[in-house]
């Protein structure tokens, strides 16, 4: 805690933007500090959210994007933002602030890498999606009952190695077959994936990084709501 | 003398094998078994595996164990037999080896845990230093001649693995890291970083390998090489990037001729130990064997 700075007296923009410096650092008391000083001054949560933690969670994504952070930073980012998340959830759902949309994610049967699946999920989330994260080695079936489950708008698939990226086949075949497949925008990712291989898998579309996962998901909602 | 150490002292770059996971593929193996169980339920196409390198030229096998500490053997309910699967990876490697005439050292693979470090996750450095041990027990006492630590991504895990195999045995380390998100690793490692954390640490040889292309892989190691002018450098990249082709299945798109010509760039860059990482089969060794003038 940085004890030159006075939370009390500063304004409204100020601590938002403080909340942004704060995000970009991995500072998750700070946030919570801010979050509750802000709550305090009747500053509807929805509003701490979008321009708090979205807006800050953006620069992080773009700075990952371009190689000026990496993994740690963008984890301890993301940390952060969910101590802040954990705060505000609650309120969210009292005010009824809008959901942007559901995402399942998972990283696909056999495969037992998270680190960069579980970033894109609190990136997303940090983006105002619900996400809900069905974790490791996780089957088609798992996948569709979650789907239907949460009623979601994204199905996220991740994958690390080239032997277990070709079950992403398998989960958008068990889509088709249950005839859900044009209800559900399909995002896949993971280090040996490109747009070919998302083509070919009939995946609507390949995010190279979780910056890019958040764009691409921001843009078939739109697209989505445009219906 | 170690065969490694001997082989170095000729001055020759040292032609190593390439992947192993891709060979296990095309030899049966359904996607998510755990490779390292084959090391006993099928040590004969292992072997043959390790066997086809040694003909296309390899001076150095890398045992099939990448997968072996109990972090990753948890997943297929393996953990309780990490002892067991390396000292039967460096076993098969070990016969193979002792089967030829010429000298082909036997390294014992050692991947990445695929855990966090605290903060950003739950794996203390401690925890890890045992497992790398314990891994690292099973392959010395299965006739390793050096642990080869490869596919890095934190500098920590690299010190922890280092750590570990130390507290079990006195063979030569060779350590490597994967350098595949803007020219660093994924946590955040530079290739000139790399070399000067590891100074002080007891490695012989350190190094790139897989990352993206092998043309990336070029310039990690000519980074590497401009940081220290004399330090001992490993270059191991893949045979290009994947591509799906018809039917599903993935290959990547480096020919051996390609590979031939990424092996004689980083010798004239100075890299001693020189090898394939993903996608890279005996026919691309060959190529790069030839190229080299093996």
């Amino acid at each position: 805690m940085n004890d030159e700075i006075n939370l009390k007296e500063m304004g409204n923009e100020d601590i938002l933007e403080l909340m942004q410096e704060d995000l970009y650092d991995g500072y998750a008391d700070e946030i919570i500090e801010s979050i509750k000083e802000l709550l305090s001054r009747q500053i509807p949560p929805y509003d701490i959210l979008i321009k708090g933690l979205v807006a800050g969670m953006e620069v992080v994504g773009i700075d990952f994007r371009d190689g000026v952070l990496f993994v740690p930073e963008v984890l301890m980012a993301a940390k952060a933002m969910k101590s802040g998340m954990d705060l505000l959830r609650p309120l969210l759902a009292e005010t009824g602030a809008p959901i942007k949309g559901t995402v399942v994610i998972g990283t696909v049967k056999g495969d037992i890498h998270d680190i960069g699946k579980n970033l894109v999920a609190m990136m997303l989330e940090g983006a105002g999606f619900d996400v809900v994260n069905l974790g490791i080695n996780v089957s088609a079936d798992d996948f569709i009952a979650a789907i239907e489950q949460h009623n979601a708008d994204i199905l996220g698939m991740s994958a690390l190695l080239t032997t277990t990226m070709v079950y992403m086949r398998t989960v958008i075949n068990a889509l088709k077959d249950k005839g859900i497949r044009d209800d559900i925008i399909v995002l896949v990712g993971g280090a040996p994936l490109n747009d070919d291989f998302a083509e070919d898998i009939k995946a609507d579309a390949y995010c190279r990084d979780a910056a890019i996962a958040v764009e691409t998901a921001n843009k078939f909602m739109e697209l989505r709501k445009g219906k | 003398m170690n065969p490694l150490l001997q082989l170095l002292e000729n001055g020759q770059p040292i032609l190593l094998d390439g992947a192993m996971g891709t060979m296990l593929m095309d030899a049966g193996l359904e996607q998510g078994d755990p490779p390292d169980e084959w090391n006993v339920l099928y040590p004969e196409r292992i072997k043959a595996i390790h066997r086809a390198y040694v003909d296309a030229g390899s001076q150095l096998i890398l045992t099939n164990s990448f997968g072996g500490t109990r972090f990753r053997l948890e997943m297929h309910n393996l953990q309780d037999r990490v002892y067991e699967l390396n000292k039967a990876a460096a076993k098969n490697a070990r016969s193979v080896s002792d089967d030829v005439q010429q000298t082909v050292v036997v390294a014992g693979d050692i991947g990445p845990t695929g855990q966090l470090f605290e903060p950003m996750g739950l794996l203390t450095f401690d925890d890890a230093v045992e497992a790398f041990a314990e891994q690292a027990k099973g392959l010395a006492d299965g006739g390793v001649d050096v642990l080869w630590i490869e596919t890095m991504s934190d500098i920590n895990e690299v010190k922890a693995a280092i750590k570990g195999i130390r507290s079990v045995c006195d063979l030569p380390i060779v350590a490597t890291m994967s350098f595949d998100t803007h020219g660093h690793t994924m946590m955040g490692v530079s290739p000139a970083n790399y070399i000067e954390s590891l100074r002080e640490q007891d490695v012989i040889a350190v190094g790139a390998n897989c990352g993206t292309g092998s043309d990336e892989l070029e310039k990690t190691v000519q980074i590497m090489r401009e940081t220290d002018p004399n330090v001992v450098l490993v270059a191991k990249g893949n045979a290009g990037i994947p591509h799906v082709v018809a039917g599903g299945d993935i290959v990547y798109d480096g020919s051996p001729e390609l590979m031939a010509e990424y092996a004689t760039n980083v010798r004239d860059i100075g890299a001693s130990l020189i090898g394939g990482c993903c996608g890279s089969t005996p026919d691309h060794i060959k190529a790069m064997a030839e190229a080299l003038g093996k």
